[in-house]
């Protein structure tokens, strides 16, 4: 760890930023979960829990902002320090969507409960939830531990989620081209795993800013990606 | 995409102004200025910064010789400006002051009118040739020091009976007055206030066109705000010297590191 501040508030203050974010990390992580578990189990409650839930991350969301406008209008941060404070504010950017794209989830497991299931679909997507949460957990541990390469290694997992997510695609793809009354529950799930995959990459963004904060550079654009649905064709027989 | 990005602070590296190598600067048996290595740029700012006692106005002081003054004070190395070596025997230190002005912490008019205070040191050096002559630098060096306007009605009046602020200014007309191409000045915001704080480190930014200014300040947001080019200096050694940006965003030293954040280093 670095010394502390001759100032001793300036170390409270900093401190007090970087605890909202693992506070935010941790509500978000917990949201990921169980908007998968909920959809999974069907259970009504739960998903409704994720809803409400979001909206305290929103609400701490607004707090870090506010918290950080202060701290650089009074303590004009610089190198670390500054370093620190940015990433807290983008950090707690991609947080923030990352909980509404768990929030979108469970407003679909609502529509989904009372349809008929896809099969293995649900497993499927919970496994999918499951990688990204493990990536958001070792992001914020490397975060606080101000680890590039744990952070390094979260950037580089991203690749898998993207491919969980083509092969789902191409599995919708398949149910719907089969029988149309397939076509509301695919999409909603199409759309729930697609929220997935983004999540996927708002955690490899955290885990760049860790890299940027702990080397002062922003790593090169040269990362894994396996999404590819993008250039798919849909092939009518 | 074009680069948005202002290239105000990119600095021209072609050839420095002020070139020192294996300086070293003895107080007694202090060894306060331990082996510095520096290239400063022509027509830019370079901050020094340090905790007191780091010896940046020591090696401030050397560009100009002032140094010369301390009986006790022993320098060595290589110190050039334009690639001349300024401590050989053949330059005279008064007329390589005119070259190299100075403004202090404290501003110091001399007892004399505002107009006088410009126009010593143009007299002492035969820089005009008549009366017509001399009005035109002392108004040119006043403008240029930002303060014309303020002063162009009262210039019998005597220089010490202005604001703080507007003294400061003054002297860095008088310094700008013998036409020097270098700048020095040490701490010269210290004793102002804000406002006039503000006035001057616009003035810095307009002399850099001209100008290779060498500013130490205790403030380091001072520092970022007025210089392109910083140089951390601690316990006599120059301990990272760069761009401006790069000292206050990504520092590669700890102990600039320590420094600038703030930290017990």
């Amino acid at each position: 760890m670095q010394d502390p501040h001759i100032s001793a508030a300036f170390d409270r203050d900093l401190e007090a930023i970087q605890a909202m974010i693992m506070k935010m990390g941790g509500m978000v992580e917990a949201a990921i979960v169980e908007a998968a578990d909920s959809l999974e189990r069907r259970d009504m409650e739960m998903a409704g829990r994720v809803r409400l839930n979001d909206k305290a991350i929103d609400e701490l969301e607004e707090q870090v902002n506010e918290e950080v406008a202060r701290l650089l209008a009074l303590r004009s941060p610089v190198a670390s320090d500054l370093r620190t404070v940015l990433s807290v504010m983008k950090i707690s950017g991609n947080l923030e969507r990352v909980g509404d794209y768990a929030k979108n989830i469970a407003k679909r497991t609502a529509v989904l409960i009372d349809l008929p299931q896809v099969d293995g679909a649900t497993s499927a997507i919970r496994r999918m939830a499951r990688a990204v949460e493990a990536m958001l957990k070792d992001a914020l541990d490397a975060y606080i531990q101000r680890d590039a390469d744990l952070a390094e290694d979260v950037r580089n997992r991203d690749v898998e989620v993207d491919q969980m997510y083509n092969a789902l695609f191409r599995e919708f793809l398949t149910h719907m081209m089969e029988d149309p009354r397939n076509i509301t529950s695919c999409m909603h799930l199409h759309f729930i795993a697609k929220n997935i995959e983004r999540m996927g990459d708002h955690v490899t963004s955290v885990s760049e800013q860790v890299i940027y904060l702990v080397t002062g550079e922003a790593p090169d654009d040269e990362r894994p990606k396996g999404d590819s649905t993008a250039y798919e064709k849909l092939e009518i027989q | 995409m074009n680069d948005m990005r202002p290239v105000e602070r990119i600095v021209d590296t072609d050839k420095p102004k002020i070139a020192a190598r294996g300086c070293q600067v003895y107080y007694g048996e202090n060894h306060a200025i331990k082996d510095v290595d520096v290239d400063i740029e022509d027509k830019a700012v370079t901050a020094f910064i340090g905790p007191s006692g780091c010896g940046k106005s020591t090696f401030l002081r050397c560009l100009n010789r002032m140094n010369d003054t301390i009986d006790v004070c022993r320098v060595e190395g290589d110190i050039r400006i334009d690639d001349e070596d300024i401590y050989d025997r053949k330059v005279d230190p008064v007329q390589l002051r005119a070259k190299v002005g100075m403004v202090f912490q404290k501003p110091n008019p001399f007892p004399k009118s505002i107009y006088d205070n410009v126009a010593y040191g143009p007299r002492i050096h035969g820089l005009a040739k008549d009366k017509a002559e001399l009005d035109e630098i002392v108004e040119r060096s006043l403008r240029r020091g930002a303060i014309w306007d303020e002063v162009k009605d009262r210039l019998t009046a005597p220089g010490t009976g202005l604001s703080g602020g507007q003294q400061q200014r003054l002297c860095i007309a008088r310094a700008v007055a013998t036409e020097p191409e270098v700048l020095l000045m040490d701490e010269p915001c210290s004793a102002l206030d804000p406002i006039a704080t503000e006035q001057v480190e616009n003035l810095i930014d307009e002399l850099r066109q001209n100008y290779s200014v060498v500013i130490v300040t205790h403030s380091m947001q001072q520092a970022a705000r007025v210089s392109q080019k910083t140089a951390f200096f601690h316990l006599g050694n120059l301990v990272e010297y760069g761009e401006t940006g790069q000292i206050f965003n990504n520092p590669k030293d700890p102990r600039t590191e320590s420094y600038i954040t703030g930290r017990i280093g």
